[in-house]
């Protein structure tokens, strides 16, 4: 391997520099077809799952095919997309927000002839390269995050999980039954990078076991007083510690006020806490971002804790499918899982869904909490 | 031959949804063979080693990635986050593995052309793995090592016209829905507001100034398709003011079953007839709308804009022509303090290029918190530490219904000292002369 330099020299790092061009002007990717009709657009059909039409005031139409796919691709696969592309939709496609690919056609002829193609493909292991589905009432692609590919603090994988999920949702990506959309997420720590927090159902990665303490290293890797103040419940503290004989700069953490966020961690890299059996997953439901009927609203703990069963997670996604289907079966249209679950009260919730409920599920974290007790008597039995 | 064995991770080959771990054996057999003849700039077998350490963090059920150590490139303080293997001896090829967040185009569209350079460019000096797209939004060019930042920075700027996201505590690359671009709901040009205000703040987003991350997004209509109103610090949420349009014609067609509802959107089951009384005018939930003489009538004034009816009936009825949109602040994720859905700020603003009116929103919102906000506190911490109040005074902006659910449950009012007539200071030898000790 020779250092290939592509003009950037380290002596003069300024010389020619360019920098803060932004981004691309998004006019410069836009399908003619979008570019003429921007603004116009009258209304749109979902003429089967995964392919729609939008009309335009101008009488034209633009067949979409949407596709879902792992976040995670290559640049062999992106190669693939691109080829379909320049066969069926001018050189032309986008993304969605959670992560599928949307190929986007002027006649529905094409449109029928790019599903055929796209369902044909496969990868050697089996699996479809490009599975279309994922509009209206039905369930999409999983918006996640990193996890063990490529993040430091996450307590569960993310793309595993997901192809995992996927699997068991599959065939509501490809039908539209339910009774309204509904939204999967997945983060694999508190961090959450993503809307997690406001999904319908949420897979949220989470440790059980407060830090442990480089003693030996903490000091000259880390600053004490950042890793303090990174505390969220103050269960830190500097400390001189007896290690091995010899006194170090460290810090003591008061276990029992540790709730596990990892945010010391972040701030110092000697204080890790990923475990083989602390960690694993917390379900939530119930959440939503849409102001449509009902207004925007979190998602809720139901299942504390699932422990991380690689290499398919068989208790979160059995339980993750019990949860759809029993929405599926009593929910009324248009209603949200959340929406549902209000209507028809929590405790029967938890009963229709067969899921314990333990002293975890009932919220003990500073103020919030108390808003989430039962405050009246109206309750069922 | 695979370099390591993978039998846990083989197992994901299985089933329907696309397998990444098939596409990224594909590319590591891809890099073995080298039918280009590439001189690649990081070790071949990146990809054959990813999969190695994923097989033992799928064994130990733990991560073997470490802290981020500071990487980047001359001049910027976000972009690259660095990323180092805890297991180089055994997966040498992914012991120095940076990402790199590369500032999608709005509406996230492409031409194939742009894709395969940054194809191109990926395979030569990365790993050849992507994440289209992060969730912040950026294209994510997963895995190169410290060498490689600048070249792909030269490349990038000097042959694709492209430029790096954020990351850091810095405004991270802002992102839209496809709003007018193929969205009959949108109120707004979700992209050019986007790609103005990313073009304003390039400093804001490559220098790190802030006390922590920022995050603007920015959605047509309250549908909320990018979830802004739950994940950015500042969300523009698309609105109109005035009358939603009806085309009672239409509405004729949905009551006789010719359209379908919801543009088709229930079709995979039998929901019975369409009633448009149970599932429109019964469900909005304002109860702003009803049937009279075989005509839909809406009361406009009431209607919330909650957008149910519209997407029930996408064909009968159109958002307003007064548009504009609604600025929501302090949304997060729950560390530190629990979760926080973003809240109403601004209801209703134009959105006219160049968009003066809500660069002074947020250039005041900035100026407080970078005064007052504390290291690593996001804007809704700082709004729930020092009051909403605080922020309406920073922003100049008049308190109204609108900023609150519920007008406040406590009297603890905090009144200033300048709101009450005479002031705080008294004297109480003059207290004194009428009341006895
Ligand atoms: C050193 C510390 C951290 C690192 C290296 C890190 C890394 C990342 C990465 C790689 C992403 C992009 C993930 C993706 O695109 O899928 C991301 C996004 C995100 N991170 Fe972090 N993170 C750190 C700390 C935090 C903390 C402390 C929080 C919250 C308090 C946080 C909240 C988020 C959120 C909310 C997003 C993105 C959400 C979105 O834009 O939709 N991160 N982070
Ligand atoms: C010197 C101090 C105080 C005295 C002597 C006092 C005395 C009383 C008495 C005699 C009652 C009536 C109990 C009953 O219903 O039989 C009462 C009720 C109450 N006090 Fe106090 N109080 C004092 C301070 C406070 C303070 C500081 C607060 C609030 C911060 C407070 C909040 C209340 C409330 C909310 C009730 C009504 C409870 C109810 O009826 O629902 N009190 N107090
Ligand atoms: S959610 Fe947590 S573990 Fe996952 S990518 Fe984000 S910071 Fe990393
Ligand atoms: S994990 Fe969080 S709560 Fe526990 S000690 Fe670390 S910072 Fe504190
Ligand atoms: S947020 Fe509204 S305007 Fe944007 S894509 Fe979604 S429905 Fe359309
Ligand atoms: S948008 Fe919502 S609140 Fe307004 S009329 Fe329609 S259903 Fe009612």
């Amino acid at each position: 391997m020779a250092f290939i330099s592509s003009g950037y020299n380290p002596d003069k790092p300024m010389e020619d520099r360019i920098t803060d061009i932004g981004p691309r002007h998004y006019e410069e990717f836009y399908p003619p077809i979008i570019k003429a009709n921007k603004g116009k657009w009258l209304y749109h059909e979902i003429l089967e799952p995964g392919v729609y039409v939008h009309v335009s005031e101008t009488g034209a139409e633009v067949y979409t095919v949407r596709v879902g796919g792992a976040r995670l691709m290559t640049v062999t696969h992106i190669r693939e997309i691109c080829e379909i592309a320049d066969k069926y939709c001018g050189g032309y496609l986008r993304f969605t927000t959670r992560n599928n690919i949307e190929f986007l056609t002027d006649s529905k002829d094409k449109a029928y002839a790019l599903k055929a193609d796209l369902e044909g493909r496969k990868f050697a292991g089996g699996s479809y390269k490009f599975p279309v589905g994922g509009t209206g009432a039905g369930i999409t692609n999983i918006v996640h995050t990193q996890g063990w590919v490529h993040c430091h603090t996450p307590a569960t994988d993310a793309s595993g999980p997901v192809k995992a999920t996927m699997d068991v949702l599959f065939d509501d990506f490809k039908n539209m039954r339910l009774p309204a959309h509904l939204r999967v997420s997945l983060a694999c720590c508190l961090n959450m990078c993503g809307a997690v927090h406001c999904s319908d159902i949420a897979i949220l990665g989470f440790h059980r076991k407060p830090p442990m303490q480089d003693h030996e290293y903490l000091d000259k890797m880390c600053e004490i007083p950042l890793a303090v103040a990174a505390c969220p419940t103050a269960a830190i503290r500097p400390a001189k510690v007896e290690y091995e004989g010899k006194t170090y700069n460290s810090v003591a953490v008061k276990q029992e006020r540790c709730m596990f966020c990892g945010n010391c961690y972040t701030m110092c890299p000697s204080m890790p806490l990923a475990d083989t059996d602390g960690d694993g997953i917390v379900l939530m439901v119930g959440g939503k971002v849409s102001n449509r009927i009902s207004r925007p609203t979190f998602s809720k703990v139901v299942v504390a804790f699932i422990p991380n069963e690689t290499p398919r997670w068989p208790t979160t996604t059995a339980t993750i499918k019990k949860i759809v289907d029993v929405y599926a079966a009593n929910a009324n249209k248009y209603e949200r899982l959340g929406e549902w679950a209000e209507r028809i009260g929590w405790e029967r919730f938890f009963e229709k869904c067969e899921l314990p409920f333990t002293h975890h599920l009932i919220d003990d974290f500073r103020d919030p909490a108390y808003y989430t007790w039962r405050h009246t008597t109206q309750f069922k039995f | 031959m695979a370099k390591h064995a993978t039998p846990l991770l083989d197992q994901l080959e299985s089933g329907p949804w696309p397998s990444f771990v098939s596409d990224i054996k594909q590319e590591a057999a891809s890099r073995a063979k080298n039918e280009k003849g590439i001189d690649y700039q990081i070790p071949v077998d990146a990809c054959e080693d990813l999969l190695g350490v994923m097989e033992l963090s799928y064994v130990h059920k733990r991560t073997h990635w470490k802290h981020g150590g500071i990487v980047g490139v001359f001049g910027y303080g976000g972009g690259v986050i660095g990323r180092y293997c805890d297991q180089p001896e055994m997966f040498p090829g992914v012991a120095h593995f940076h990402t790199i967040r590369v500032n999608q185009p709005g509406g996230k569209f492409y031409t194939t052309e742009y894709l395969r350079q940054l194809c191109d460019l990926w395979e030569l000096r990365g790993s050849g793995l992507t994440n289209m797209h992060g969730s912040t939004g950026d294209i994510v060019f997963i895995g190169t090592t410290t060498p490689q930042l600048e070249e792909i920075f030269f490349e990038l700027t000097h042959n694709l016209n492209q430029d790096l996201g954020g990351s850091g505590s810095n405004l991270r690359t802002p992102s839209d829905c496809i709003g007018e671009a193929r969205c009959e709901y949108a109120c707004y040009d979700t992209q050019a507001l986007c790609y103005a205000l990313t073009m304003e703040y390039q400093d804001e987003l490559h220098r790190p100034a802030f006390p922590y991350k920022f995050k603007f997004k920015f959605d047509g209509c309250p549908n909320c398709c990018v979830a802004s109103i739950a994940r950015s610090d500042m969300s523009f949420i698309g609105v109109w003011k005035d009358a939603i349009k009806i085309d009672q014609k239409a509405v004729q067609a949905y009551i006789g079953g010719e359209l379908k509802p919801n543009a088709g959107a229930h079709a995979g089951r039998d929901w019975g007839k369409f009633d448009i009384q149970k599932e429109v005018l019964d469900l909005c939930p304002t109860k702003c709308m009803w049937m009279e003489g075989g005509k839909l009538v809406i009361d406009d004034k009431e209607c919330n804009h909650c957008m149910h009816c519209i997407n029930v009936m996408p064909r009968a009825l159109r958002i307003g022509d007064d548009r504009g949109l609604a600025i929501l602040v302090g949304a997060k994720a729950p560390i530190l303090d629990g979760a926080q859905m973003g809240s109403l700020l601004v209801p209703f603003i134009k959105v006219e290029d160049p968009y003066d009116e809500i660069k002074e929103v947020i250039e005041n919102i900035w100026d407080w918190w970078m005064e007052e906000g504390k290291n690593r506190e996001r804007l809704g911490e700082l709004i729930k530490r020092q009051g909403f109040q605080k922020l309406l005074e920073v922003t100049g902006i008049d308190p109204m219904p609108q900023h609150v659910q519920e007008p406040r449950h406590n009297p603890y009012i905090f009144w200033k000292e300048e709101e009450v007539p005479g002031g705080w200071q008294r004297d109480i030898k003059e207290f004194r002369k009428y009341h006895q000790r």
